[in-house]
């Protein structure tokens, strides 16, 4: 008998054979970076999910929990995966009380279903996520990727209200509550947002929802400089308008995104000229709002001197939303080697992105730059080869991105890349002071380390 | 307390920053709270290496730390449980950068919260979180506290504001979590130091984030004649997807309260108003202040008013945010609560707060933020009545007890503190505690900082350090 065979024999001891996988195919579905693990296993409950934990945590093995893995590529390779989590099969809405905007779910219930849930009391959870159509609810909190929504609503950390979670010693725990405002306790489960599953495993999260809004559109202006393109979003920001969202996309960028667009829309597409600097505005509100706001970015974009500007309807605004929602997801395969770096840096400081594509161009890669919710910054390094001379450049590439995100009081993070990369370059850059400190959270969560070892910042 | 700690003290930071005779210390011996404990020294840093100096002779001489703002907190967090050493940060009160570009301010801990705002405010901007004390509360125990305030309905509360912090370990320590553009990679590290009511260090610095005022604010004064109008009102806006920028709710008993003194211009006959405020762009406010009279008319309000300009949407704020000061009035003391409810059993929660007063033979007034469930009965008693202030407090926990039933929670915006962390077992396991516990020893292992707060003194974490309740001051001395 295996190892493997070995390992899911002794866990279907612990949670009956129905719960657990071990066979080859299935098992490389769940590989990170090419590490396979020994098994997987599929807790119904709480209670059982708490169970492989303590089985795990007797026979040393290394945990990873798993929703839908759409980003299962994000981090660095696990040091060890023995088993993975697969926490999909709990997927309930524990409690939704609409008059009070409050909602209790399982960890691995899609996104997509939840929202059919939420939308039929006119109500939405403002996680506009890549990958949207698969992501479990805990998957995409424990990514840490960016809504696109985060502009208006803020990130998971402004409506996340309480989690039930496994801790590193199999106990059952939690933290917050359901309620709207709420200081009892530590509010450990702000932790969890981004953590990759090194810290718990969320069985249960708590939000407070959203009104749908009556409507909502975009609006686009095409800019023919950077210079140009940056006064319009700082005349914006100035002005106070709400917007859902606003994105620049760099001409690199602006050419990826009609592409994926040309497959369903290419009519809208061809509206894209690629050639220049787009700036892409959503806005939601009542009937009265929606054309006062395409109205005031039409004017400061005529102001802005834009090459081009064009008010879109709701449908229009929701097909580019969501391709521009799931640029994480193409970027990845936007060419044989990718490096998608996720940045912050001073908006102030135009000259920034301008630096970023020259790093590209002195390293002879095509760079395009998205920054979404006038904040982050998603920067693609694009080789047209998979070998040494493209590692190379995108190894060097990637050395002078994290050194100018540092330089500018600012971070970066490799959000993808291939595993041969990340042989070469730690995703997460240079350790940052408060290494030391997230040592110790890790720590008093997951004394014994068997929660994604090795995945995150600094090797924890 | 060694003769010799106070003159090392003394020697560190000039006598003029350290207080030591009795008379000087009772005055920080409480706060907003029913709570008293007096420290033994109290050291007025200027820099952030100061607070790490005397967090290391404090380690020397093994006496505990506690940092304080001005001391207006509600629970008693900013008193010295286990004596010691108090670190008040009102001379650490400067402004360090205003970087607009990025809608940023960095600012030392005892820079009073409505302070930022004034030193913005010219630009469009505004600090976000208002309690009701934001014009005296710093900015630091903002942090410590995680408080919020009227605004925070739309807004979020202090831990949506801080980017980034810099903090003093127990061991003197000085580290910087979060960053400054927000998001950094890695643990949520200013998510767990934001309300932990300075039970894991201390906070030095805050890099907190500035919000640009809306272009309209309309402020609305609904007036009813009967308090499950009301209630069942902010129920239906919440039911209904409007969500003001605020949504107040005061009682008749406290309105007139607060009529006698601040001359709101509240209607002493009624028996509850809301004020509500709505904001946003023009035609959103708008659309808002008339849906909301509209669920208002719904429910029988008497009148509606719209404040007419600034000067009568500042009158009826001034009424809200000094009614606590007005209540003083009424009794020799009062007990402030802060139990959060789910919206949709706001009715069913205050009839069940009045009775409990019946049964005690108190009169609850009620002044709240009603649009996030956040409740604020107020308990009036006279502390030199044993027997009072006895029942005041079974009163208080039977309310807290019954917030808890309903789905809610010990505390919204005032913290656990020493006023509530026996409480705390009703919402939390021996296993919550055990992870909280061991977050908790973490960062400070010998519970040095802030001992004897938020965990039960069963529970871990401190009670070594707490003085026994013969050394400490009675609550009701």
């Amino acid at each position: 008998m295996t190892a493997t065979a070995n390992l899911a024999t002794r866990l279907e001891s612990v949670l009956g054979a129905h719960r657990v996988v071990a066979s080859e195919a299935e098992l490389c579905e769940y590989a990170i970076d090419g590490m396979v693990p020994g098994a997987i296993v599929r807790p119904t409950s709480a209670q059982e999910a708490a169970e492989v934990v303590r089985f795990a945590l007797t026979e040393k093995l290394a945990v990873v929990a798993t929703g839908s893995r759409s980003k299962l590529d994000l981090g660095m390779p696990p040091a060890r995966y023995d088993l993975a989590l697969d926490m999909t099969a709990l997927h309930d809405i524990a409690h939704f009380d609409p008059a009070d905007l409050t909602l209790s779910v399982d960890a691995g219930i899609p996104l997509r279903q939840l929202a059919k849930v939420l939308a039929e009391k006119g109500q939405f959870l403002p996680l506009a996520v890549p990958c949207y159509e698969t992501s479990t609810v805990a998957g995409a909190l424990a990514s840490g990727i960016d809504s696109t929504l985060r502009k208006q609503y803020g990130s998971a950390r402004d409506f996340l209200i309480g989690a039930e979670f496994v801790d590193g010693k199999g106990a059952l725990c939690k933290s917050g509550g359901r309620v709207v405002k709420n200081v009892t306790g530590y509010d450990l489960h702000k932790l969890f947002i981004g953590s990759l599953g090194t810290l718990a495993v969320i069985t249960r999260l708590n939000f407070r929802t959203f009104t749908l809004p009556q409507t909502h559109g975009g609006h686009l202006a095409c800019f023919s400089n950077l210079g140009g393109a940056s006064a319009y979003r700082d005349a914006i920001g100035k002005s106070g308008l709400p917007l859902a969202n606003l994105e620049t996309l760099s001409p690199e960028m602006v050419a990826l995104t009609a592409s994926v667009l040309r497959e369903t829309n290419a009519e809208f597409a061809a509206r894209l000229d690629p050639g220049k600097w787009w700036i892409y505005a959503s806005y939601e509100g009542n009937e009265a709002v929606v054309p006062r706001i395409a109205r005031d970015l039409q004017k400061l974009a005529n102001e802005a001197a834009a090459a081009n500007g064009v008010i879109l309807d709701a449908a229009s605004d929701a097909h580019l939303g969501g391709v521009l929602r799931e640029a994480f997801d193409w970027l990845r395969w936007a060419s044989p080697s990718v490096a998608l770096f996720r940045m912050a840096l001073p908006q102030s400081k135009p000259g920034d992105l301008a630096d970023l594509l020259c790093v590209a161009q002195e390293s002879a890669l095509r760079g395009a730059l998205l920054v979404r919710a006038a904040a982050i910054i998603y920067f693609a390094l694009l080789a047209e080869k998979e070998d040494e001379a493209a590692l190379r450049a995108l190894e060097n590439a990637a050395a002078q991105v994290f050194s100018h995100a540092a330089a500018g009081q600012g971070h970066a993070t490799l959000l993808h890349t291939s595993s041969k990369l990340k042989s070469r370059v730690n995703v997460w850059g240079p350790k940052r002071a408060d290494f030391g400190m997230m040592q110790r959270v890790k720590h008093s969560f997951d004394p014994q380390n068997i929660f994604a070892p090795g995945r995150f910042v600094g090797g924890i | 307390m060694a003769a010799s700690l106070l003159r090392e003290l003394n020697s560190l930071l000039g006598s003029s920053n350290v207080l030591h005779k009795i008379e000087d210390l009772a005055l920080y011996e409480y706060d907003g709270s029913v709570e008293k404990a007096r420290p033994d020294l109290v050291a007025f840093p200027h820099t952030t290496e100061d607070v790490s100096r005397i967090v290391k002779l404090a380690a020397k001489y093994n006496v505990p730390i506690v940092g304080r703002g001005s001391g207006t907190g509600l629970s008693g967090g900013a008193l010295a449980r286990g004596g010691g050493i108090m670190i008040v940060f009102a001379r650490m009160n400067r402004i360090l950068e205003l970087d607009l570009e990025n809608a940023r301010a960095v600012v030392q801990p005892g820079v009073v919260n409505l302070d930022i705002t004034r030193a913005v405010e010219h630009t469009g901007l505004y600090f976000a979180p208002d309690p009701s004390s934001q014009k005296s509360c710093t900015i630091g125990g903002n942090v410590a506290e995680n408080a919020g305030g009227p605004h925070t309905l739309a807004y979020g509360v202090t831990v949506n504001h801080v980017t980034a912090l810099e903090l003093v370990l127990p061991d003197g320590e000085i580290v910087r979590v979060g960053s400054k553009h927000g998001d950094a990679p890695g643990y949520d590290l200013c998510g767990l130091f934001v309300g932990s009511e300075g039970t894991l260090a201390l906070v030095t610095e805050i890099t907190v984030k500035l919000t640009r005022k809306a272009e309209a604010v309309k402020t609305l004064l609904a007036i009813f004649d009967a308090v499950d109008d009301a209630s069942n009102t902010v129920a239906e806006i919440t039911a209904r997807g409007i969500t003001p920028a605020a949504c107040e709710m005061v009682d008749g008993w406290t309105l007139r309260a607060i009529e006698e003194y601040i001359h709101a211009g509240f209607p002493r006959d009624s028996a509850a108003i809301l004020l509500i405020e709505v904001e946003g762009l023009r035609e959103a406010a708008a659309a808002q202040a008339t849906a909301v009279e509209d669920v208002c008319r719904t429910h029988h309000a008497r009148e509606v008013r719209i404040a007419k300009d600034d000067a009568e949407r500042d009158l009826l704020w001034k009424g809200r945010k000094n009614a606590f000061g007005a209540l003083g009035r009424l009794a020799p003391s009062n007990y402030v609560l802060d139990g959060v409810i789910p919206r949709s059993k706001l009715p069913q929660a205050l009839q069940q707060i009045s009775q409990i007063g019946k049964k005690y033979g108190f009169s609850i007034g009620n002044i709240f933020h009603a649009g996030d469930g956040n409740l604020h009965p107020i308990v009036l008693y006279d502390p030199r009545d044993p027997r009072q202030f006895e029942n005041a407090i079974a009163a208080s926990r039977e309310i807290i007890r019954y917030c808890v039933e309903l789905g809610g929670a010990l505390t919204g915006e005032h913290g656990v503190g020493m006023e509530k962390n026996e409480l705390m077992p009703l919402l939390f396991s021996d296993a919550d505690f055990d992870l909280m516990r061991r977050v908790h020893d973490a960062f400070n292992p010998d519970s040095s900082l802030n001992p004897g707060k938020i965990f039960p003194l069963s529970k871990g974490c401190g009670e070594i350090r707490v003085r026994k309740m013969a050394e400490a001051l009675p609550a009701h001395v």
